[in-house]
């Protein structure tokens, strides 16, 4: 299993001169399975240039398009994903279920007027839409947990296993709103199972702790929260992800040091940037 | 896939609400086990949380010893927090408890189930207060 990172900004796309070293788009993580099969964590704006990629690199396998949640970040580069355009494309995508929408009416929420020409339903690859919850499915080789997890709606996180080796990816994620994190059972810990003893994990890193204080229900870390969590869980590696729009390059290099110093495994916390890859073979 | 205990998000999201309110929530989950009650609470129940544990529906559903307005024995299948489990909807009464300090109480209780997609049954809360001019 290998992934590569497509975009780890959260909330809005933020390109510039301040944010090159890590990246403008939004969420979007390519992970492709040991048997070749291409799996894409989240739509954001990332995964435009992923599809123009797929474009010469796929080999006409079902894509398989899981989704975390509908908040524009995670969908708006849905209808600029090349390969939805291609009728012989076969695309299942995946998104937590809602208490009274279906996944696909959700969906066309955004495919359809006033936000875009053309309405879900004439799109030509026809996706399937399937709807997750506290579940468990394979995809390809692989063992897929999903899970709900605390944010702004209905929104889950989803844990890859494959060949022995596993992915967390928990892209938006409030584990310690209005409790106290540290005295909580880990029974009680949001999105804890996604993320016990797991090989990476990419999770939700959006506010200093001091930035935190003001954006306390807001659906987001702070870096001292998902450290902590990390910590507790005895997650291997900690990939930092979902980057405010708002830091700079360097206001995200300072928030990785305060990472490192209560990081509390062997392999210390890094920074998602656009390009990065990570070997699980 | 092992996946070990865990609460589910909407319990989860009912202790962090109870855990910010000033009013006593108790709160159980889809196995009728009680998994938490807030410090409000607790000085109506006469003990902390801490104290009791998690309690099984057999278990707290006598813990308090609860009483109708007129002294009779309520039996735990005719607790609010029971009728909101078994018929998924809201359920209110007024009640007698003797906390786990031994003080008797008038209280009023209100109990709602937690219902997820499809309506699927992900626990039950019970909203209790003192009765006015007990």
């Amino acid at each position: 299993m290998r992934a590569r990172i497509w975009g780890c900004r959260g909330s809005l796309a933020a390109p510039g001169p301040d944010t090159v070293r890590y990246g403008g788009n939004t969420s979007c993580v390519e992970v492709i399975l040991s048997d070749g099969t291409v799996v894409v964590l989240d739509a954001g704006t990332g995964i435009r240039a992923l599809g123009n990629h797929l474009a010469t690199a796929h080999d006409g396998r079902t894509i398989h398009v899981l989704l975390t949640h509908l908040h524009m970040d995670h969908l708006q580069g849905l209808a600029f994903f090349s390969p939805l355009w291609e009728a012989a494309t076969d695309i299942d995508v995946y998104g937590p279920r809602h208490p009274t929408r279906s996944l696909a009416e959700r969906v066309a929420g955004y495919l359809s007027e006033p936000l875009f020409p053309i309405h879900l339903s004439d799109v030509p690859s026809n996706p399937d839409f399937h709807e997750v919850g506290d579940d468990e499915f394979d995809v390809g080789c692989a063992r897929v947990m999903s899970m709900h997890v605390s944010h702004a709606g209905p929104t889950v996180g989803y844990r890859i296993e494959d060949n022995g080796r596993s992915l967390a990816y928990v892209s938006d994620h409030e584990p310690a709103r209005g409790v106290d994190f540290a005295a909580l059972g880990t029974e009680w810990i949001s999105g804890f199972p996604l993320c016990e003893n797991v090989d990476v994990l990419i999770h939700d890193s959006q506010y200093s702790a001091e930035e935190y204080t003001t954006h306390v229900g807001w659906g987001h870390s702070s870096i001292d929260h998902v450290v902590h969590l990390a910590n507790r869980a005895k997650a291997r590696q900690l990939v930092l992800y979902h980057h405010d729009p708002g830091h700079s390059d360097d206001q995200l290099e300072t928030m990785h040091a305060r990472a490192c110093e209560l990081w509390e495994g062997d392999t210390p916390p890094v920074l998602a940037y656009e390009g990065m890859e990570i070997d699980l073979s | 896939m092992e996946r070990t205990r865990h609460k589910s998000l909407l319990l989860i999201l009912a202790r962090e609400l109870a855990t910010n309110m000033a009013t006593p929530i108790f709160v159980v989950d889809p196995d009728g086990t009680l998994v938490f009650y807030n410090e409000p609470a607790e000085a109506i129940l006469g003990a902390s949380f801490a104290t009791t544990g998690e309690l099984s529906f057999d278990e707290w559903g006598t813990a308090w010893n609860p009483e109708d307005p007129d002294g009779e024995t309520i039996q735990p299948r005719d607790l609010p927090l029971a009728v909101a489990f078994r018929e998924k909807r809201a359920a209110h009464a007024p009640m007698w408890i003797t906390g786990l300090d031994g003080a008797r109480r008038l209280i009023e209780a209100t109990s709602v189930p937690l219902l997820g997609a499809d309506d699927e049954l992900m626990g039950a809360i019970a909203i209790f207060w003192l009765a006015p001019g007990a």
